[in-house]
């Protein structure tokens, strides 16, 4: 077969696959968090749609195609379309370097489960990520009202002062593996511990900024439904509304994708070699992939599990929190991790 | 004079909120094996006790006859006005002329209709019962206007322990 042909289908195969896994996996996780709040809560949540409510999203995504779309009169109109599409496109587009498993063999030829296997990897997450807040900040710009305008304010300060968090405590990680490419980071961790076990720190300044990223609880200001209204998609209604969500829910497990890689193994299953997995073809990198998603799954189980416990913070606490503690903690774990992989007898 | 609340000095472990936050994640963890408590409405329905207060319903007695004298007591009592009786003789010659008088049509506005009571509490022939039931709906108002018949028919037979007309 011609090798450009090969390329070509293989890598939208890949596209095709990944996006629509993320998109059932987002909507899925709207039914998880309903669900699963409710069990928290001793209720049962929706259960009537299929089985267990299995069909509850297909009825959600029908009720917003079938709902009016209002445009108030006194928007941006421009910006105002085109949030909503800002904040799902760079959910979407960070998927493409999130490796889902070890390479498949088909037809005698590798395809490695990422759609673009970059060398800068994590730093094309970040600066695509930090695009969807735009969406956010936009959203309430150009809905020209007090709450969305408020959300939007609140939306882009958070950013900012997580990001700088967020990208301090990878630091350790591409420290010691010496690539930011996430296939590399995954190999590390296959023959070494996890890094969430070697950069604890780390790891918890990663989890507290995903929250904070994905503007889920205890870090929702920007949306803070009991004193915003809905934050930023206040003015919002049907598709453009469903829109914020899917992007909300994308990002979210984006960021439980980059945890799974960055910091629990990526496809590694404990106590398996990465010569095990590769001995057994395919089946390994079936398994590699189950192995990855199920981390993913744990962590979106997570956000539910944080949100029903942790009380919003105050937006003075949520700052407080980013600059006073992240920022100190995460230069204090890349001067650590400095001294540890410091050559012995340098100083 | 302005109260000082006092606020406690943590320690450094409190400081850290990380074992505060572990324990409340236990906390959400465990609720998630409690039994929940959600009824399964259509399904399932709630039990209640005798004395519920739900829609007023008129009630017959042990021989099937009309206990109401139309007295007017509840129509008067009524907070909201709900009740309207037109009141009717009873002919001589009807099995059933015990009393002098049963109302010709007996109305309770379920619209306007404030479940508290005091119709049954005043009705000297205890002919007036509040029933348990509590699902009211209709497609238009005039559904809701409860006539004599309907509230025979959901009131029924009500065997008591006095017999005010036993030889009558």
């Amino acid at each position: 077969m011609n090798e450009t042909v090969f390329y070509f289908a293989t890598t939208l195969g890949k596209i095709v696959v990944f996006t629509h896994l993320a998109l059932i996996l987002a909507a899925l996780m709207v039914l998880g968090e309903r669900r699963i709040s409710a069990v928290m809560q001793s209720r049962l949540g929706p259960n009537r749609v299929g089985y267990g409510g299995l069909l509850q999203p297909i009825a959600d995504a029908l009720k917003f195609f079938f709902k009016e779309d209002v445009v108030p009169g006194q928007v941006e109109k421009v910006l105002y379309i085109l949030a909503p599409a800002i904040t799902v496109i760079p959910a979407l587009l960070t998927i493409a370097v999130i490796p889902f498993g070890p390479a498949l063999t088909i037809f005698g030829t590798e395809v490695p489960l990422v759609i673009a296997d970059l060398d800068i990897g994590i730093l094309f997450v970040f600066a695509i990520a930090s695009l969807g807040v735009y969406g956010v900040v936009l959203a309430g710009w150009a809905s020209n009202s007090r709450y969305p305008l408020l959300g939007g304010v609140r939306s882009s300060a958070q950013m900012i002062s997580y990001e700088l968090v967020l990208g301090l405590s990878v630091i350790g990680i591409f420290m010691s593996t010496g690539s930011l490419r996430l296939l590399d980071v995954v190999a590390a961790q296959q023959d070494g511990v996890w890094f969430a076990f070697s950069q604890p720190l780390g790891f918890l300044l990663f989890v507290i900024c995903a929250f904070a990223e994905t503007n889920r609880l205890p870090f929702d200001t920007p949306e803070a439904e009991t004193e915003l209204v809905a934050g930023y998609h206040t003015e919002y209604s049907s598709m453009k509304f469903a829109m914020f969500f899917m992007g909300e829910y994308t990002a979210m497990f984006v960021f439980a994708a980059l945890i799974s890689t960055l910091f629990l193994g990526g496809w590694d299953i404990p106590f398996v070699t990465a010569e095990q997995l590769a001995a057994w073809g395919n089946w390994g990198s079936l398994l590699g992939f189950v192995s990855f998603f199920t981390k993913c799954l744990c962590f979106m189980f997570f956000y539910i599990w944080v949100r029903w416990t942790i009380p919003r913070f105050r937006f003075d606490q949520t700052m407080a929190l980013g600059w006073k503690v992240g920022i100190p903690a995460g230069v204090a774990n890349i001067v650590a991790t400095a001294f540890i992989l410091l050559p012995p007898g340098t100083l | 004079m302005a109260k000082v609340i006092e606020r406690p000095k943590l320690t450094w472990y409190e400081h850290l909120y990380l074992p505060a936050v572990a324990q409340g994640l236990a906390m959400t963890f465990r609720e998630m094996f409690k039994p929940n408590i959600t009824m399964q409405y259509p399904e399932e329905r709630q039990v209640f006790y005798d004395d519920y207060r739900g829609a007023p319903v008129l009630v017959k007695d042990e021989l099937g006859r009309e206990k109401c004298v139309s007295c007017q007591l509840c129509e008067f009592i009524c907070p909201p006005k709900a009740i309207v009786i037109e009141p009717g003789e009873i002919p001589h010659d009807d099995p059933d002329n015990h009393v002098e008088k049963a109302p010709r049509e007996f109305f309770i506005d379920m619209l306007r209709c404030i479940y508290c009571g005091m119709c049954e509490e005043i009705c000297p022939e205890e002919a007036i019962f509040m029933s348990s039931e509590y699902e009211l709906n209709g497609t238009n108002r005039a559904e809701l206007i409860h006539n004599k018949a309907k509230l025979y028919e959901r009131g029924g037979k009500r065997v008591d322990s006095i017999r005010k007309w036993k030889d009558k």
